[in-house]
């Protein structure tokens, strides 16, 4: 799997905000695999260079840092907020979040697609958060988007894929482009879901962070991330509506 | 509440002593190691926070001839533990915190009383908005110590909140108490002991070899490199219409929110958690999320006044446990993170214990991790 031309071993993007302390995070990521993590500028900053001490702490990680645009809500800030985390952490990625509603924290698909433009015209490698529709994922990909990252259903909720149809729809529609399910996903299972889809990877924070265990919990989606991966490498099954015996049964001398 | 009147406070501070004029500012090196004539050994405490002041007064109680350096002019300025919530509430801590928080944290609940008569020992109320009501329940998975009660059991406890909440937590056992005014009491018992605290004082190492405990938080974070700032904010609010008897908290998806009664009307409302170790800004945003919270709990806050906001930040190590590290001759007593009122009994008590006897405790202490870097 590349974004923007850089190979990556491990499928799980791990959010680092709302852990028990940055110890936790650090044994989470590890236990993970993870080799992205997305950093929060504006939430965990305060002033821009105050926040040295988390901030090392995640350096020291040793993994590629996807700093985020998260609480954005208008264009301008969401732009501002991508500036200053270029300059603070040394990267074009920038995961771009512009948000259109207080409530569902859904993305403002509008506003989505003319910060990706203004970004990628300034050098940003975008990942933005969006939703599954088709057309605004056009209008991202023409912005100059190589990666598209769907709402799996609204952040922090655990709800999982609310709509596997729109997903798979997505996924039929860009089979070139990087798909990442961003939000919602609460429980292993809902990442391995994801990766049967066809979804090269799964972005999650809240699921490991709130977790009792944070740690066996990121190792636990590790393995459903990659146990999906190589379902849909293996080429399910088709579902049926009748049972089909897995012994035949045809020729047996006894039917009962 | 006695003690909980800020104007008091001042007054009692005025007459101690402990708000200093600048004029009358001393400089004041340590003393030369001396011997006491009881045997007992000479230690300066480096910093006037709530846990220099535990630990100056651990020291005193076992023995020790203590003085106490602080660079600030005056008691709690400079301290981070002038704005703390002063909850002492070891139950609720099992949510997030690690295990020693709750365990260490229950020794506050005899040490308070017994040291600051004030502290009022009325439980504490864990509630969540009706859309946030799993997180109540996870709540209560993740603690002890606690009773669920429905709106009749909120309303018999607080006749206010009647008819607000369906669902709370309540830890009966839990107390609290006002920080600047805890403060100020152990500065008085260590006043009747004849521990001196030098205000406005740079602390400069002399040659001798008697211990120094070094208190001062993220000050010292040129020693202590794997030291980092959390910054809090707070507010405090007058509400005259309100009463409310304990503290409350309110589960919020980012931070613990609390609103901490001061009584005469007045409640403190804390507070943010953000990476960072700037001091002093409290940013528009932050004071949104936290007066939303307080109007959430009860629209009358919409009426109140503001009578302070603070911010500072919190001293921390990565897993945001304490630590008893001695490098050359200072024991550095840190990482109290928020749980500065709570914690610093049990800590203090260690330290003592480390200096004064050399028991070690290795729950919290460490290899300084740059000679663990090169080694």
């Amino acid at each position: 799997m590349d974004f923007y031309g850089v190979a990556l071993g491990s499928r799980l993007l791990l959010g680092t905000a709302g852990y028990p302390s940055p110890a936790i995070l650090a044994e989470a990521v590890r236990r993970s695999g993870a080799e992205v993590v997305t950093v929060s500028l504006r939430r965990e900053s305060g002033a821009e260079r105050a926040g040295q001490g988390f901030w090392s702490l995640i350096r020291e990680l040793g993994v590629r840092v996807l700093p985020n645009t998260a609480g954005c809500h208008t264009v301008r800030e969401a732009v501002t907020t991508a500036q200053m985390a270029r300059e603070v952490f040394g990267t074009s990625w920038i995961k771009l979040e512009v948000i259109g509603n207080h409530d569902t924290l859904q993305p403002d698909v509008f506003g989505l697609v003319e910060a990706a433009g203004l970004l990628a015209a300034d050098g940003f490698e975008v990942f933005p958060y969006t939703t599954e529709d088709l057309v605004v994922g056009e209008r991202l990909v023409e912005a100059g988007c190589r990666v598209l990252m769907p709402w799996g259903a609204p952040i922090g909720s655990g709800r999982g894929l609310n709509n596997l149809y729109g997903l798979r729809a997505m996924r039929a529609h860009f089979p070139d482009i990087p798909l990442v399910v961003d939000a919602g996903i609460g429980l292993p299972s809902q990442a391995a879901a994801a990766m049967e889809l066809g979804y090269d990877a799964v972005l999650l924070n809240t699921a490991v962070a709130r977790a009792g265990d944070p740690a066996l919990m990121a190792a636990a989606f590790g393995q459903a991330i990659e146990a999906g991966r190589q379902a849909y490498l293996a080429e399910p099954m088709p579902m049926r509506d009748m049972a089909v015996p897995s012994t035949p049964v045809l020729g047996l001398a006894f039917r009962g | 509440m006695r003690g909980g009147d800020p104007s008091n406070l001042i007054q009692v501070m005025l007459a101690k002593g402990w708000v200093l004029n600048r004029a009358a500012a001393r400089s004041v090196s340590p003393p030369a190691c001396r011997m006491k004539r009881g045997g007992g050994v000479s230690v300066t405490v480096v910093g006037a926070g709530v846990a220099g002041l535990t630990t100056a007064l651990a020291l005193s109680e076992g023995g020790a001839e203590v003085s106490v350096i602080e660079r600030g002019p005056a008691l709690g300025v400079g301290a981070c533990s002038w704005l703390a919530g002063g909850m002492l509430a070891p139950g609720c801590e099992q949510e997030s915190a690690e295990p020693l928080i709750s365990d260490w944290g229950m020794e506050a609940l005899a040490y308070w009383p017994a040291r600051h008569a004030a502290t009022c020992q009325r439980g504490t109320l864990v509630m969540a908005p009706a859309r946030d009501a799993p997180d109540l329940d996870r709540f209560a998975r993740r603690t002890t110590g606690h009773q669920r009660l429905d709106a009749e059991g909120i309303a018999r406890l607080e006749p206010d909140l009647g008819g607000r909440f369906r669902a709370a937590l309540f830890f009966p056992l839990e107390a609290h108490l006002d920080p600047r005014a805890a403060l100020v009491s152990l500065a008085s018992l260590l006043e009747a002991r004849g521990v001196a605290i030098h205000f406005d004082t740079t602390f400069r190492p002399g040659t001798s070899s008697e211990p120094i405990v070094d208190c001062c938080g993220l000050a010292a974070i040129d020693a202590l490199p794997d030291l980092r700032g959390v910054k809090g904010e707070m507010l405090l609010l007058r509400c005259p219409e309100l009463t409310l008897s304990r503290p409350i908290r309110l589960l919020h998806p980012r931070f613990p929110i609390y609103i901490v009664p001061r009584g005469n009307g007045v409640f403190m409302l804390g507070a943010t958690m953000i990476e960072s170790a700037e001091r002093g800004r409290v940013s528009a945003r932050s004071v949104v999320e936290l007066l939303n919270a307080a109007y959430a709990l009860h629209p009358a806050f919409a009426e109140a006044e503001i009578l302070e906001l603070g911010a500072d930040a919190r001293p921390a190590f990565p897993d945001n446990l304490p630590r008893l590290r001695q490098l050359g001759r200072t024991l550095y007593v840190n990482g109290l993170f928020r749980h500065g009122f709570l914690l610093s009994p049990a800590l203090a008590a260690r330290a003592a214990d480390y200096v004064l006897h050399g028991t070690q405790y290795p729950e919290v202490m460490d290899e300084d991790p740059r000679q663990q870097r090169s080694a």
